[in-house]
């Protein structure tokens, strides 16, 4: 197959034009002892070949009923997302450059932006980062930065996946990073006041936390600020700000995490959407893309990339990040998901964690224990005998439970981490017990 | 054309949002104390028609690769080819949760796993990951990795060696990772200076970034040279693989000297820029540096694909998962519709399509660098009528129904225009676009108001962005 759409004679008579006898003139600059290798790739396929090669491969994925979270989580996608983020006007689009023929994008964003404000309680959002881990790796060096100390304070029950990127970022620009661990599912608060001091630039709490727990962020924000520290709320679950008091109410100065629950797929986690939101003093020290309102020359209100002496294309080595694209198809179908939704959000929110606290129920009923007893929103800790072996079998049966997490946090054995959502029905989890009662 | 732009909040009527949530079914067993519930949550509530047409409406403001020429430099703005979002739209790959990838995700991995190969064989690079998000990650998990070799080596080096016509990421992702920029300027030819190389050279030089070709559309005649200048300094050589697309096919990267580099899938290998983003940008380094790759590692055995962990000297993780898996879905499609083959005329044609514009338009417009040029070329604003600068210049084809070049870079070239057609236009569409590059010419001689005032037929007119600076409004408010 190919896409090029210029014949044979179109290639010769362009040659004679530019002055060279063949295409190979015009690479005269590379070295010919390595010029035009041998590449071995498989042979070239028609689009209906290829097509029917991929959906081979595609089909050796599993379809399980899933009731895995954990950082990505399984919500339902309205047909309005698709059909509107297909619109190639949006999709083939490079970063909105060019204003006057990128307003489609740029209002979008800014309506992006407004929502993230919103859900989180903050000041700024920006145009979006990769991911959630991404997003609390920039939102730290913008503490560091902001405060001027270079010591950071991280839950434990923070994502082990945030903290591992967390920890190569902190690495790479000398930050020294200290884990304060969890007692009872939450941040171990009375441990974080005796770890904390004046030259911690920043406190990092993830609320629902990676046990499914709310945390107390005005506790942790109030012991932060204590020591001048700043507070920096995240979150995996997006879907949680719909019920739960965001970070912003509870005194967070920055708020970041995972978005892919608003419209984007879990697709074996990417693309993703990074949210990174705060205070508005933060504004000239926040990394990436950010979309002002304005009005063209003949006054009428219009969009554009604005604070751009932030960033790495004007300011290079001084810049507030390396980041320069971001996900914007993904904020787009965020943008996209949270109109069709509204305020209806709460209710879905409010569904799946009802959806959870069933769960949780049926598996206490069989005789499991509840590891944690605080509140949680979606997701929580489930101790069963022989976890991996019931983990199996129950795959066997066109069943995902959880995710075990004695990888990491090797006190925790036996562990599943079990998340529903709007996704789950009744019927699945009742399905499930019946399951869990002859295995 | 709109005469306001309406955002959705101001479309907000009480009653009129009909989202209808499905019930569980069961009482809630566990309620949320209400201390820990947010207040209102003031979102927009529209009814699913408004929300079409909104959104429908804003396309129409944008302009993309589907409706027009967009020649915008260094950003590979080809054609996507609409199999790749019709693959990467199937529920086996979109449903797939990550945190069960290898019980359940084995067809993911197999795409991911020969997606590297297939990367590994088109730059001749020993190992590749496809973790990095972007092109700027893939640069930051490579100054990562340069780090980490050092450190492991027990070397102090502190210095990374960026050419004057470099892009704005290698410099600020140096920073990140506690390096020095050292910068090094072109010669005459739009080559590096090689003296200058050679005088910047000490031990404290960890590695030299460069783009390949150059961000002036040139492949560096000296590579080997500046290869071999660093590896006898113990310094390493990473390729910005931005602008692979004059290449790919025709030339490894580790064949050159490279011994690290990154390349964007969403410019050589035709997934959909998004507006800005996902984009991916994978990395590929040479034997000596694979211990130091991110985590988990995508590995085979016994005919199994899985996650490996076991790599004590890795820089460790830089994303959530194992980076934008459907971005990678798009690109391996692409090549495995193009082949070696295909991939290799690619280049050809798109680098024969880049020097047809540039005699055409060399007859007319100021080109400093006048030889062969790669993928891409820069002219300039340099006498022009009347004053005419690149950026009126640049509106002025808006008006036109094409997408304006990349303009002001290179930072070397005053007043540059980086013009990149990639393979994917025909001579009938370069042709047109001569026609109205000299038009504008015209124009900035009879009529220079036109274009000072343009663009008169885009959505929009010119944009006031020093006020958005001046009064950041950064979301909607009533």
């Amino acid at each position: 197959m190919s896409f090029l759409p210029n014949s044979d004679d179109d290639i010769r008579s362009m040659c004679n034009e530019i002055g060279v006898n063949s295409v190979e003139d015009l690479f005269v600059d590379i070295p010919s002892t390595v010029k035009n290798p041998d590449i071995q790739l498989p042979s070239p396929l028609s689009e209906q070949e290829a097509m029917h090669s991929l959906l081979r491969i595609a089909n050796t994925n599993k379809r399980v009923c899933s009731l895995v979270g954990g950082g990505i989580y399984h919500h339902y996608v309205p047909a309005v997302v698709d059909h509107l983020s297909s619109r190639s006007e949006f999709y083939t689009a490079y970063t909105p450059y060019q204003p006057e023929v990128s307003q489609g994008t740029l209002a979008a964003i800014f309506e992006f932006q407004t929502y993230m404000c919103r859900l989180t309680g903050m000041d700024i959002a920006n145009a979006s980062m990769y991911d959630g881990a991404t997003a609390l790796a920039e939102a730290v060096l913008m503490a560091v930065r902001t405060t001027r100390k270079n010591n950071v304070l991280c839950s434990a029950a923070v994502h082990p996946h945030y903290r591992q990127v967390l920890a190569t970022y902190a690495w790479a620009s000398d930050i020294s990073l200290q884990i304060v661990p969890y007692k009872n599912g939450a941040t171990d608060y009375n441990e974080l006041s005796h770890i904390i001091n004046d030259t911690v630039a920043c406190v990092v709490v993830q609320s629902p936390n990676f046990f499914g727990v709310i945390e107390d962020i005005e506790k942790v924000a109030h012991i932060a600020h204590e020591h001048k520290a700043l507070c920096i709320a995240t979150f995996t679950e997006a879907m949680s700000l719909g019920l739960l008091k965001s970070p912003g109410e509870c005194g967070a100065d920055i708020a970041c995490g995972e978005g892919q629950s608003f419209g984007n797929y879990p697709a074996n986690g990417g693309p993703l959407l990074g949210i990174l939101a705060c205070k508005k003093e933060f504004m000239r020290t926040i990394p990436g893309r950010l979309i002002g309102k304005t009005v063209d020359e003949d006054g009428r209100e219009c969009y554009v990339m604005t604070l751009q002496t932030r960033e790495q294309h004007i300011r290079r080595e001084r810049a507030t990040s390396n980041i320069c694209t971001n996900e914007g198809l993904c904020a787009l179908r965020a943008t996209i998901y949270l109109g069709l939704v509204g305020n209806r959000l709460v209710e879905i929110a409010r569904t799946n964690h009802t959806a959870a606290s069933y769960c949780l129920e049926q598996l206490v009923n069989l005789g499991y224990e509840r590891v944690f007893d605080a509140s949680f929103f979606n997701e929580f800790v489930i101790k069963i005998n022989n976890a991996k072996d019931v983990q199996n079998k129950l795959m066997d049966n066109g069943f995902a439970l959880g995710i075990p997490l004695e990888t990491y946090y090797p006190e925790l054995s036996d562990c599943l981490l079990v998340t529903a959502t709007e996704c789950t029905t009744k019927d699945d989890i009742d399905t499930l017990v019946k399951l869990l009662q002859t295995i | 054309m709109v005469s306001t732009m309406q955002t959705i909040f101001s479309l907000h009527k009480q009653g009129r949002n009909k989202y209808t949530v499905p019930q569980f079914g069961a009482e809630n067993y566990d309620p949320i104390p209400q201390h820990l519930c947010r207040g209102e949550l003031n979102l927009a509530d529209v009814s699913e028609v408004d929300v079409v047409r909104h959104y429908r409406k804003l396309s129409s403001l944008n302009f993309g690769v589907d409706n027009g020429m967009y020649p915008l430099g260094s950003c590979t703005m080809k054609y996507n080819p609409k199999i790749n979002d019709a693959v990467a739209s199937l529920p086996q790959f979109t449903q797939q949760h990550p945190a069960t990838i290898e019980e359940l995700s084995q067809g993911s991995l197999h795409i991911m796993y020969s997606l590297q190969e297939m990367l590994c064989a088109i730059t001749g690079m020993k190992q590749f990951t496809l973790m990095p998000a972007a092109g700027a990650h893939g640069e930051l998990t490579s100054v990562m990795i340069i780090k980490k070799y050092f450190e492991t080596k027990g070397e102090k080096r502190n210095i990374i060696l960026i050419p004057d016509s470099a892009h704005g990421t290698n410099p600020a992702s140096v920073a990140m990772c506690g390096f020095t920029v050292k910068e090094i300027p072109s010669n005459s030819d739009g080559d590096v200076d090689i003296d200058a190389l050679r005088a910047a050279m000490d031990d404290n030089v960890a590695a030299m970034m460069l783009t390949c070709p150059n961000t002036l559309g040139l492949f560096d005649r000296n590579i080997m040279t500046i290869a071999d200048i660093l590896h006898s300094n113990g310094a390493l050589f990473y390729c910005d693989g931005a602008n692979l697309n004059a290449i790919v096919g025709k030339v490894r990267p580790a064949d050159l000297g490279f011994d690290i580099m990154h390349v964007n899938l969403h410019k050589t290998f035709s997934t959909p820029h998004g507006g800005g983003g996902p984009g991916s940008g994978p990395i590929g380094v040479v034997e000596k540096l694979t211990p130091f790759m991110p985590v988990p590692v995508i590995a085979k055995k016994d005919n199994q694909f899985y996650l490996d962990y076991e790599r004590p000297q890795s820089i460790g993780r830089v994303h959530s998962y194992y980076g934008n898996f459907l971005v990678m879905l798009r690109a391996y499609t692409y090549i495995l519709m193009l082949g070696a083959s295909g991939l290799k005329q690619v280049a050809e044609h798109a680098v024969v399509n880049a020097n047809y514009l540039r005699v055409k338009l060399q007859k007319h417009f100021n080109l400093p660098y006048t030889r062969i040029c790669m993928h891409e070329f820069v002219i300039n604003d340099e006498g022009m009528p009347n004053g005419i600068t690149t950026n009126e210049i640049a509106k002025r084809l808006l008006d036109y129904g094409f997408h304006a070049p990349t303009v002001y870079f290179p930072l070397i070239v005053h007043g540059a225009m980086m013009i990149e057609p990639t393979e994917t236009e025909h001579r009938d569409t370069l042709d047109a676009f001569v026609d109205t590059m000299i038009a504008i010419k015209n124009e900035a001689n009879t009529n220079p108001e036109v274009l000072k005032a343009a663009p008169h037929t885009t959505p929009v007119r010119k944009v006031d962005a020093v006020l958005a600076a001046r009064k950041p409004v950064l979301k909607w408010e009533e």
